[in-house]
């Protein structure tokens, strides 16, 4: 059977409330997951308290806020802080998104931050997405192409180019397969939306030729069809894309070249 | 496992070259049990309070009986070909998944079969 509650090591906690600091009112509570490796403790959830008149607006500066000033063993993945490098993704309030992005004023009450769901957690808010880079390995996300390459570029029209709109954009933060309940059930045998969607990029390039070889590849009952259109993919894309629609265009595919 | 590559655990087995025609026939099925589904209902409403030997009469009709034979084969092999996702997606167990999934196709084969022979049986008489 899949796991439905969380195994006994794994139950989380109350963890430590740091106090707010000293004469301070414009605050912003943060309730975070903590886990480490090293202390055979269960995860517990550690309060803080984010002077908001000394702190940027998005929820990644009120975290690392907390990390330079109040307790410096909080660990999380971060880099460009503009949603263009996706290592902030993790659960926030429920959903999954990015921490740059996303402002302190979007969340009512407490902030409530996990580590995205279902992944191994390295510490805290880092989760261990071995498996899901390796499945984007596993489509071979580069161009393959027999025809010898031009003297310049590959060409490309406007048209084609366009078909790429709404693909390319994504960032491989892993939101979207980490909300996907068939992936959390299959994520050893099913690729999930992200790197479905990253599939579909280059099955639909017009430079691409070895679109069949990869549609092969997919035509799987667990890579591609543990798909069931539950659409939480799309509903938690922080740029805003559709990984349904992505998958959903393989699936006609297949269709179309029986 | 620990040892292996990550990608290794992804390729697995490779892809299985299949899973198309399962997909198409669910949402063939899906569609064909919309009117199929509507029909019946219809008959059946129609049929509340009805006499038994007139219950039998009606069922046996051509078009009535055509109906509740395709009605049959397309909610059985549906209900077959959706049973099996579910079956697959949930349980992890090799022996208990194997099990419930010959369950499964049984199932469908034996009560889809014994409902199709008694239509049969009312439409050529006997």
């Amino acid at each position: 059977m899949v796991e439905l509650t969380l195994p006994k090591n794994s139950r989380v906690g109350t963890g430590k409330t740091h106090p707010k600091p000293d004469g301070v009112t414009n605050t912003k509570t943060f309730n975070v997951y903590r886990w480490s490796p090293d202390d055979n403790q269960n995860p517990a959830i550690d309060t803080y308290h984010v002077d908001l008149d000394t702190c940027g607006p998005m929820i990644l500066d009120g975290l690392i806020k907390i990390k330079n000033e109040i307790d410096p063993t909080l660990t999380f993945r971060r880099s460009c802080r503009e949603g263009i490098c996706g290592s902030c993704a993790m659960n926030i309030n429920g959903t999954n998104t990015l921490a740059c992005t996303t402002g302190m004023d979007e969340v009512d009450g407490d902030i409530n931050i996990y580590p995205l769901p279902h992944q191994p957690v390295v510490k805290d808010l880092v989760p261990d997405l071995t498996n899901f880079y390796a499945q984007y390995a596993s489509i071979q996300p580069w161009l393959q192409a027999e025809t010898p390459s031009p003297s310049k570029e590959r060409l490309q029209s406007k048209e084609d180019r366009e078909k790429l709109d709404g693909l390319y954009e994504c960032i491989l933060c892993a939101c979207c397969s980490t909300s996907c309940p068939s992936y959390w059930w299959n994520s050893d045998r099913f690729l999930g939306p992200a790197i479905l969607l990253q599939a579909y990029r280059w099955i639909i390039d017009s430079r691409d030729e070895n679109t069949g070889e990869r549609l092969d590849n997919l035509e799987d009952p667990f890579r591609l069809y543990r798909c069931h259109t539950i659409m939480n993919c799309a509903n938690t894309c922080p740029k805003g894309l559709n990984p349904a629609k992505a998958i959903a265009e393989i699936k006609k595919m297949m269709v179309e070249r029986r | 496992m620990g040892m292996r590559a990550p990608l290794k655990n992804v390729r697995g087995l490779g892809s299985a070259k299949e899973g198309t025609t399962h997909w198409w026939y669910q949402k063939v099925t899906a569609i064909a049990l919309i009117p199929l589904f509507l029909i019946a209902l219809g008959c059946f409403i129609s049929l509340i309070g009805a006499e038994y030997t007139h219950v039998r009469y009606v069922l046996g009709q051509p078009f009535i009986s055509l109906v509740m034979l395709l009605l049959i084969v397309a909610m059985f092999y549906h209900l077959k070909l959706g049973m099996q996702v579910v079956i697959e997606d949930y349980i992890h167990t090799e022996s208990t998944k194997v099990f419930l999934l010959l369950l499964n196709s049984f199932f469908c084969a034996i009560v889809g079969l014994a409902s199709a022979l008694a239509i049969l049986k009312l439409a050529l008489g006997g």
